[in-house]
């Protein structure tokens, strides 16, 4: 203990000095490096508190890579270079000049010698360095880390770090890491502190702390405040879990209403029963792979060019579909579903053949990974974030495209009126085949979507279709706004329910609700009412 | 008009004695050919071929319960494969039991996958099973049960067209799910297997194999006088006139929903039995049969076959599944196209099936030949263009 | 013919206050008018005046939001569903001849013929001699004997209209509710039908909607006149040709 203390005091005073350090040779931080190698463990821990006192940015990957047992020296030139997996090889960078190297093989580095006790200082002097860095990030995650392992040595730093902090969130943080520490400390008015410290901060770690120091607490005082803290943050907790799952079923309701919109339009529109509706979103999805293959160098922007493709790719496809077959079943609505289930079957099978059998792997985009930290007990999923914005600008384009574009004017017209519309000069195939084309291209650019999420396979459509469905169903055919709310309320419900009964039997109680829902109301929630409509 | 003797229905029915007679004779001579006809002969029949006749027999029998309601009545369910399915489950758990303690864990009273599961006690659904005729009884009443609570739900709620298909396949789908569950019960993943006897029976033995098929046989044939009486009988006129014009039949004073739901039941307790008969003769019965492709599979053996005939909903199911069995077993690749092609071809220009292509064909030959006398040869199912009127749009 | 011993009621149909409204737009609004038994009635009104919303009231398809329909005096229709208002006595042809094309003649009749309507019932259902002929009689009466054994889809349109009547005679209802019997018929077949109603009245009540003014001429009829779901005017047909408002309704202000 008093060994780490003396460490830190060194490196403090170092720390002051190393300003000067550093502006006077530019390379002091290559030649501590250079000292890294060898098998003197004793030596590197000297210079390793050295790199760390010298605030150079580059010290921190530095300190990182060693704790984690990752850094490497290259064997033909003895530089000191970190290794990212890739393709089954190396990409090596250089730790000095952050050079990319390139590819290597694994046995043309080797790994710098550290052993437990190397690697426990090295992360010390990471989280002290963390403390002063000038990111906020970097400080908020040197605090989640030491929430994990509480040690009194780290208490003059943080007192050095909260005296100098001006940020007011930062500030807090800093001070629940120190009451951490203090939490074991023998004064109960420290310890009392310490949790009131604590108090409001929303984090699992301070959650888990808490309620350990419960456990063994003996004071009955501070066991009153921290039942309070913890009671504060339950309910917090709670509030955000709550959030947390309404997001989670409004993606999910997102998803559906993807799959389900164009759905929206070749039903509850044309009236046309496409079972081959999972199939376009299932081109869609492809498209997206081949778009992959085609500019694997340009993965980020692979998927902006994938919703147009798979728009193209499943609408071309619907347009054939409506010209070859649907449009001589007109008026047949059973002979249409199975007509369109047979082409199902053999998109399926075109898939296959073309593809294999085998799932194929969409890369997701880095702007696409990751997530949002809001809090300690909030942090949502880009992706997911990304799905919800695309579902309802898709939703909403589709809206706008059917009220004010001619198109949709002409499509509207040959709907309800089809002899009528035919006689003022509107070509009613054409708009039949445009508006077919309209749904299916819909659907492929849900593929695109759902590449993302699931994994891409010829049976990718088989496990939207009947969903999709269910949702057009009971948001009232040929209401996009039906679809909509539909679609976010089956999302909504299915994640709340599914905690309670488990994700299958979720599914299965939401399809039994479907559809008793339909035998009571055959016409979906915002049905159109009157003598016209079941004429 | 048919003469108003008791028996007309089916004295009239020359098509059906024709399917009946073909029936019987394979009934009888595959298993002559089988077991009295030394294995080298030519004329062996190997019990390979039996039990895949049989399962042929099971799926004809299927395709009956699908025309009864789609052909006569207009309702296209796509929940039959659960119908067959629950049937199949029923015989299955009576399987199951028969195994007793020559499982693999040897425990007397649990299936070896409940052992497995560490599962202590046999729950409460599965008693009774052990009992053969229970388990028959079950065949017919549980499919026939759900189609009473989930038709009568529907029907009263007035239900129709692709709005009826579609819930019905949304249930077949959810007992699919239902049925993958580890905990429902039911064997999850892997079913219902490892069969040993059937009423003390070896289930692998030849003569057993034969038996099965003969019941399969007579089953079916059963299974046709059943529906030919049916459709032949004024129910059955009411129900092609709510397939016809389902509001007309209302106004005329027909409770609409009663025929549909007895003809309904009447169909699931069909297909419950042909998939009784299926199970013992295949030797497993998995989650599988509940997928939604299933069902469909079997609207196009009726398609095919030719639909609001009955015999040509048992045509084309043995049809189908003999091309079935030949390009999977040939091309597995072409299967696939070949049965989406299927659907796309028969709905296009095969409205009437392979049955209505030859009764034009003959209709045309007979007017060449008698070019003067004319031939009053329009039976009600022959109209050309009933498969639309099958589609009530009428309102 | 009538084989039912009723008392003869005051009413035979008895519409107070009718209202229906759908989505705000009322297709009846207060509608209120009895028939008499054995009256001959005709209605007429201008596209969406309500008639065959009417129609859905009595036979059970629409309910009223608001008001009374009562058969026979005692029937409290709004209660009943559309088979059993058929099976108490009222019949409907609707507006365009609805018959089962996949039947013979001889079949629609034998359907429509009155009788048990029960699923069993029907399951083992032999016609008797008398039934035979009552639907002998009735094909007769339709004109149509010679193609009793055809399917009813291969009938001329003015064919299947006098099918359909021939149902709704056979169904031996109190009430017929006849929707436009003449569209569609020539000139001959027209007055055939009008003659045919007028005989069936007296026995029964009849309710017919047209728009045809000579075929109503033929009827020879009171005429009720709605417009905008309500009664607009009553009377002959030369009193309610004459009315101002009637003629400020169709010919347009």
């Amino acid at each position: 203990m008093i060994r780490y203390f003396l460490n830190i005091v060194f490196m403090l005073a170092f720390a002051l000095s190393g300003v000067q350090f550093a502006q006077a040779d530019d390379d002091a931080f290559g030649q501590l490096v250079e000292q890294l190698g060898g098998s003197n463990l004793r030596n590197k821990v000297q210079v390793i508190e050295q790199i760390a006192a010298l605030e150079d940015e580059r010290a921190l990957p530095v300190l990182e890579a060693l704790m984690n047992n990752a850094l490497y020296q290259r064997k033909s030139d003895n530089q000191f270079v970190f290794a990212a997996d890739e393709d089954k090889q190396l990409r090596l960078t250089s730790v000095v000049s952050g050079e990319d190297l390139g590819l290597a093989s694994s046995r043309d580095v080797r790994k710098v010698i550290t052993n437990n006790s190397l690697r426990s200082q090295t992360r010390t002097l990471v989280a002290v360095t963390r403390l002063h860095s000038k990111k906020n990030e970097v400080k908020l995650a040197a605090v989640s880390e030491l929430l994990k392992s509480p040690d009194a040595s780290f208490l003059a730093p943080l007192d050095a770090a909260i005296a100098e902090e001006k940020n007011p969130s930062v500030l807090k943080a800093l001070q629940v890491a120190r009451g951490a520490i203090l939490l074991g400390n023998e004064s109960e008015v420290e310890r009392l502190k310490a949790v009131k410290a604590m108090d409001g901060y929303n984090s699992k770690q301070v959650l888990t702390l808490l309620q350990a120091q419960l456990d063994v607490e003996s004071s009955e005082l501070v066991r009153k405040e921290i039942n309070d803290v913890l009671g504060g943050l339950k309910r917090a907790e709670t509030g955000y879990k709550f959030v947390e799952d309404l997001f989670f079923g409004l993606s999910l309701g997102s998803v559906l209403l993807l799959a389900a919109v164009g759905l929206a339009i070749t039903f509850g529109v044309m009236g046309v029963i496409n079972m081959a509706h999972g199939e376009m979103i299932m081109l869609g999805a492809y498209t997206t792979y081949v778009v992959q293959l085609l500019m694997p160098n340009h993965i980020e922007a692979s998927l902006i060019v994938a919703v147009p493709a798979a728009f193209l790719v499943a609408g071309l496809m619907g347009v054939i579909i409506e010209r070859g077959v649907i449009r001589f079943l007109y008026g047949r609505p059973l002979e249409t579903l199975l007509a369109t289930f047979g082409i199902s079957l053999i998109l399926q099978q075109l898939v296959r053949s073309v593809f294999s059998p085998l799932n194929r792997s969409v890369i997701t985009p880095q702007w696409m990974s990751g997530s949002w930290e809001i809090n300690g007990f909030l942090s949502l999923t880009y992706n997911r974030m990304y799905i919800v914005l695309f579902a309802l600008a898709v939703l909403f384009g589709l809206m706008l495209l059917l009220k004010k574009s001619y198109f949709g004017l002409q499509m509207r017209a040959v709907t309800q009126n089809r002899a009528m519309a035919s006689s003022m000069g509107i070509r009613t195939g054409w708009v039949d085949a445009m508006t077919f084309g309209l749904g299916s291209g819909i659907a492929g650019i849900a593929g695109v979507a759902l590449s993302q999420l699931t994994n891409v396979g010829p049976n990718l459509g088989q496990s939207y279709i009947i969903d999709s469905f269910m949702v057009v169903v009971f948001g009232g055919v040929g209401n996009l706004w039906g679809t909509f709310v539909a679609a976010m309320g089956l999302g909504v419900a299915n994640k709340f329910i599914e905690p309670l009964s488990g994700a299958v039997l979720a599914k299965i109680l939401i399809l039994v609700f479907i559809i008793m829902f339909i035998q009571r109301r055959p016409r979906g929630l915002f049905a159109l009412k009157g003598r016209f409509v079941e004429g | 008009m048919p003469a108003n003797s008791r028996l007309a229905w089916l004295l009239n029915d020359v098509a059906g004695k024709r399917l009946l007679a073909v029936v019987l004779a394979i009934t009888v001579l595959v298993p002559i050919l089988n077991l009295a006809v030394p294995a080298d002969s030519f004329f062996h029949v190997p019990t390979y071929w039996v039990s895949l006749l049989g399962k042929y027999l099971c799926f004809a029998l299927l395709a009956l319960a699908v025309d009864l309601i789609w052909g006569y009545c207009g309702i296209l369910s796509l929940g039959h494969g659960a119908f067959f399915a629950l049937g199949g489950y029923a015989m299955g758990m009576y399987l199951m039991r028969q195994i007793g303690d020559r499982g693999v864990y040897g425990n007397p009273l649990l299936p070896d996958f409940m052992v497995f599961l560490n599962w202590q006690e046999l729950p409460w659904y599965w008693y009774g099973f052990d009992n053969f005729a229970f388990a028959m009884l079950m065949v017919l009443l549980v499919p026939g049960i759900l189609a009473f609570v989930f038709g009568w739900l529907t029907f009263r709620s007035r239900v129709t067209g692709v709005y009826l298909s579609i819930i019905t396949q949304a249930m077949t789908y959810a007992l699919m799910l239902a049925f993958f569950q580890n905990d429902m019960g039911f064997g999850g993943n892997n079913g219902l297997t490892d069969f040993k006897d059937i009423l003390g029976f070896n289930l692998h033995a030849d003569n057993t194999k034969v038996a099965l098929y003969v019941l399969s046989g007579v089953a079916l044939m059963i299974g046709y006088l059943l529906c030919r009486f049916v459709v032949s009988s004024k129910l059955g006129r009411v129900l092609v006139s709510i397939r016809d014009a389902e509001s007309r039949t209302r106004f005329v004073g027909y409770r609409v929903e009663h025929y549909k739901l007895f003809v309904f039941v009447l169909s699931a307790m069909l297909a419950g039995v042909a998939g009784a008969l299926y199970v013992p003769q295949v030797g497993i019965i998995n989650p599988g049969e509940f997928s939604p492709i299933n069902s469909i599979e079997i609207i196009i053996w009726v398609a095919v076959g030719g639909r609001g005939l009955l015999y040509g909903a048992v045509i084309g199911a043995i049809l189908v599944n003999y091309g079935k069995t030949y390009f999977t077993g040939a091309f597995p690749e072409v299967w696939l196209f070949m049965l989406g092609g299927l659907f796309v071809v028969s709905t296009l220009f095969l409205p009437q099936g392979v049955v209505g292509v030859v009764q034009q064909w003959k209709q045309k030959r007979a007017e060449r030949k008698a070019f003067k006398q004319v031939t009053p040869s329009a039976s009600p199912q022959a109209k050309p263009d009933s498969s639309t009127a099958a589609v009530e749009t009428a309102s | 013919m009538n084989v039912r011993t009723k008392h003869i009621p005051q009413h035979m149909l008895y519409v107070n206050g009718v209202t229906v409204s759908f989505d705000g737009f009322k297709a009846l609004n207060n509608l209120s008018f009895v028939v008499a038994p054995g009256e001959l009635r005709a209605i007429i009104g201008p596209n969406g005046a309500g008639k065959t919303t009417m129609m859905d009231v009595i036979t059970g398809k629409v309910k009223p939001n608001q008001g009374d329909v009562f058969f026979r005096d005692t029937i409290d229709l709004t209660q009943h569903d559309e088979a059993d208002i058929a099976n108490l006595g009222i019949g409907r042809k609707f507006q365009k001849p609805t018959v089962i094309e996949s039947l013979s003649i001889f079949e629609n009749l034998e359907l429509a013929l009155v009788g048990n309507r029960g699923v069993f019932k029907s399951l083992f259902h032999t016609l008797s001699a008398t039934q035979l002929a009552r639907i002998n009689e009735i094909i007769a009466l339709v004109g149509l004997s010679e193609r009793r054994n055809e399917l009813a889809g291969a009938l001329s349109h003015g064919q299947k209209q006098w099918l359909e009547i021939g149902m709704l005679l056979i169904q031996d209802p109190d009430l017929l509710l006849v929707d436009e019997p003449a569209a569609g018929m020539t000139d001959h077949e027209t007055a055939m039908t009008a003659k045919l109603l007028r005989e069936i009245a007296g026995e029964r009540s009849v309710v017919v909607v047209e728009h045809d003014m000579e075929f109503i001429k033929a009827l020879d009829c009171p005429v009720t006149v709605l417009h905008e779901g309500r009664v607009l005017a009553e009377g002959t047909l030369d009193q309610v040709q004459n009315n101002e408002q009637v003629i400020e309704v169709y010919l347009g202000r």
